[in-house]
């Protein structure tokens, strides 16, 4: 098992056609992940070849689910159409949409999420690396030769560490990585990953990421606290990021003492979270942990 | 609130009166001089304002009320120059002094926590509104904004009733209310703050000062918005940074930090002041996000800002090759050393993992540069830049 994606997963990817879309499902077709085709209305009616497979390009989501049964869209299109890409896969009733773009602007996030309310889309981003159940299917940016199959589930805002916290731990392995996206209007939070692998058999421990800004991470150290059950270890980045400045990341800001990365550690530990000081200090963590469990 | 450009108050007030918000533009000056010119110009009593991107200017003592123009002349010779908040003030706003009879509280701006738009109103006052939410919370009403919905007529009125506005200005505020979304929705805003939003002689609704922020996402699609960033305020190797595309902030601490990510290099960051402990209290110097497609350009762009920062004494290359291969990277340093040459004088350790993580290893053993130190794992290679800094 794992969450969100596994093996029965079909993937369209729309923005299949452009530099980064070729080179993204190239790598996904690489890792074994069943990607189906792709979304270009230009295009439409064309076949192109990517990672060895031939894939054809269709008019528009809703066609490209009725003639291959995808089930995930994974999109690449450029900030300027983003939302019109999301409201078309949500509109078409995919199951869940992957949005990897960086750079949107925040009222096209906050309006493609209040058009999700009362839709069956779950949306993943956008500006995230997406999702990665390994040796199951790739939905996204992550690189597949990081870690394998295990028992750890994996949520982080940030793309980097995601990849640094799955190096770390490639000796257990992970049912499902999810990265979310620091932006300030995402589609699944910490919160809906964390109810989703405490639901998951085969997700024995999970790893959360944090970083500075926003209060995502206090949240989801409130619903821990009620809901979850299984160990849970945390990684807060940006200890020593100075107050008011941003440092990239869209979510990425520090204004007053709400937000910073002690407040989260404190809020995470008050929930029975074990919250590392480094990518590596967690991941010991996680393994002492795992022991435990006799895994 | 996001990565955001925030607007000064002659700036918010032109966003302002572009949508037909009711505000004074009063002048924009850089001299006391200036000032004096434009007091005499406006006539009467004039309001002499710091313009600087932070709260706090009036107790700062960043905001006079000048009789003269030779009063606004000395408050101007004053305020420029001031500090507030660590922000030099390099100019003054002089508007013709307006005296509120009483003062409101409005704003829209994006509310994460909901991940859609809030509106927060009070008519309990403009200035102390962080003090009125604390004693009386009532009284500042927060109206959540459905962002497909948006504000129409209906909604404004809801809002200025909620609030509510003496029945006598009731149609001036829920126009004004209309303006001011058009404002945070056609600028693409995450915030549009009106504190005081005055109510003057003759029952008259005006925007006294202002706060927008503008997301920079959306600057695609507006041009206009470039004109607001003031670049002489920045650190010359931000601005030097920014010029070549490159995601720098310049820290106070001695050891330069280049990572991939935003998250790996706030991380690195923590890492790298952790292992500073040890080592003479050493910090770091700065954050570099050079992306993923960390070529030799860019990473030599990357060394160039942080080899001209006079405080750094080590470099850390914090790299993890997810998409980017490691042996891209690795050539991208060699490469970058190389377009250097003798300006690289400061000793680089480098960490790479990752996507084809041998054969980058293999590409700077073999570069064998001698200022370059290659480590094997995040925490020794802190360890030994923290060493290096403090040597």
């Amino acid at each position: 098992m794992a969450i969100y994606l596994n093996s029965d997963s079909k993937i369209i990817v729309q923005g299949m056609t452009g530099g980064m879309g070729a080179k993204h499902t190239t790598l996904m077709v690489e890792s074994g992940a069943n990607i189906v085709g792709g979304v270009n209305a230009r295009k439409a009616g064309t076949t192109v070849n990517l990672g060895g497979k031939d894939l054809p390009v269709f008019a528009d989501v809703a066609q490209a689910m009725k003639e291959t049964g995808a089930n995930v869209s994974v999109a690449f299109v450029p900030p300027a159409f983003t939302k019109d890409a999301a409201i078309e896969a949500i509109d078409a009733e995919i199951p869940l949409l992957v949005v990897i773009t960086e750079g949107v602007p925040v009222q096209d996030s906050a309006e493609v999420f209040a058009y999700l309310d009362g839709k069956s889309t779950r949306m993943i981003g956008p500006n995230c690396p997406g999702i990665i159940s390994p040796e199951q299917s790739l939905a996204g940016i992550t690189p597949h030769t990081i870690a394998g199959a295990g028992p750890i589930g994996l949520v982080s805002k940030s793309g980097t560490l995601t990849y640094q916290m799955m190096h770390e731990l490639r000796d257990f392995g992970f049912t499902t990585a999810i990265g979310i996206g620091g932006d300030p209007v995402i589609g699944t939070t910490h919160i809906d990953a964390l109810e989703a692998f405490e639901n998951d058999p085969d997700t024995k421990a999970i790893v959360m990421i944090g970083e500075i800004g926003g209060d995502a991470e206090e949240r989801a150290a409130a619903y821990i606290k009620e809901h979850v059950t299984k160990p849970v270890v945390g990684y807060v980045a940006g200890f020593t990021a100075p107050e008011g400045k941003t440092m990239g990341h869209a979510g990425a800001i520090v204004s007053g003492s709400s937000g910073t990365a002690q407040a989260k550690k404190e809020a995470l530990e008050a929930a029975g979270v074990k919250v590392g000081k480094t990518p590596s200090e967690t991941a010991e963590l996680m393994r002492e942990i795992l022991k435990g469990l006799g895994l | 609130m996001g990565k955001t450009v925030d607007l000064m108050e002659y700036q918010a007030k032109e966003l302002f009166a572009k949508h037909g918000v009711t505000t004074t533009l009063g002048v924009v000056v850089e001299t006391a001089d200036e000032a004096k010119a434009a007091a005499e110009q406006l006539g009467g009593v004039t309001v002499v304002k710091a313009q600087v991107k932070a709260g706090g200017r009036g107790k700062a003592g960043g905001v006079k009320l000048a009789k003269t123009a030779d009063e606004a002349f000395e408050h101007a010779s004053n305020i420029l120059g001031m500090e507030i908040k660590g922000l030099t003030v390099n100019r003054v706003l002089v508007t013709p002094a307006t005296p509120p009879v009483e003062e409101y509280y409005f704003s829209f701006l994006l509310d994460r926590s909901n991940r859609s738009y809030l509106c927060i109103a009070s008519v309990e006052g403009g200035v102390e509104i962080e003090e009125v939410a604390k004693t009386n919370p009532d009284a500042v009403r927060q109206i959540p904004i459905n962002a497909l919905e948006g504000v129409t007529a209906e909604k404004a009125a809801f809002i200025v009733d909620d609030a509510k506005f003496p029945a006598e200005l009731r149609d001036q505020a829920i126009e004004m209310v209309q303006k001011l979304w058009e404002v945070f929705i056609e600028e693409d805003a995450t915030l549009v703050e009106v504190n005081p939003l005055a109510r003057l002689e003759g029952d008259k609704l005006e925007a006294l000062d202002g706060k927008v922020s503008l997301d920079e996402n959306a600057e695609f699609r507006h041009e206009d918005h470039a004109s607001f960033e003031i670049r002489e305020e920045a650190d010359p190797l931000e601005s030097k940074a920014k010029d070549k595309g490159l995601n720098y902030v310049k820290l106070d601490g001695e050891i330069g930090i280049i990572g991939n990510g935003a998250g790996l290099v706030m991380s690195t960051l923590d890492v790298v002041a952790y292992a500073g402990e040890n080592h003479g209290g050493v910090k770091p110097a700065n954050f570099l996000d050079i992306g993923g497609g960390a070529n030799a350009q860019v990473m030599a762009d990357g060394l160039d800002v942080i080899l001209n920062d006079p405080q750094v004494k080590s470099v850390f290359v914090n790299v993890f090759g997810g998409i980017t291969a490691c042996d891209e990277v690795a050539n991208g340093i060699v490469g970058a050393l190389g377009i250097l040459g003798d300006a690289a004088t400061k000793p680089l350790v480098v960490r790479l993992d990752g996507n084809n993580v041998e054969e980058g290893r293999r590409i700077l053993n073999e570069a064998n540069h001698p200022l370059v130190t290659l480590v094997e794992t995040m925490d020794g290679a802190a360890d030994k830049a923290a060493e290096l800094a403090n040597a």
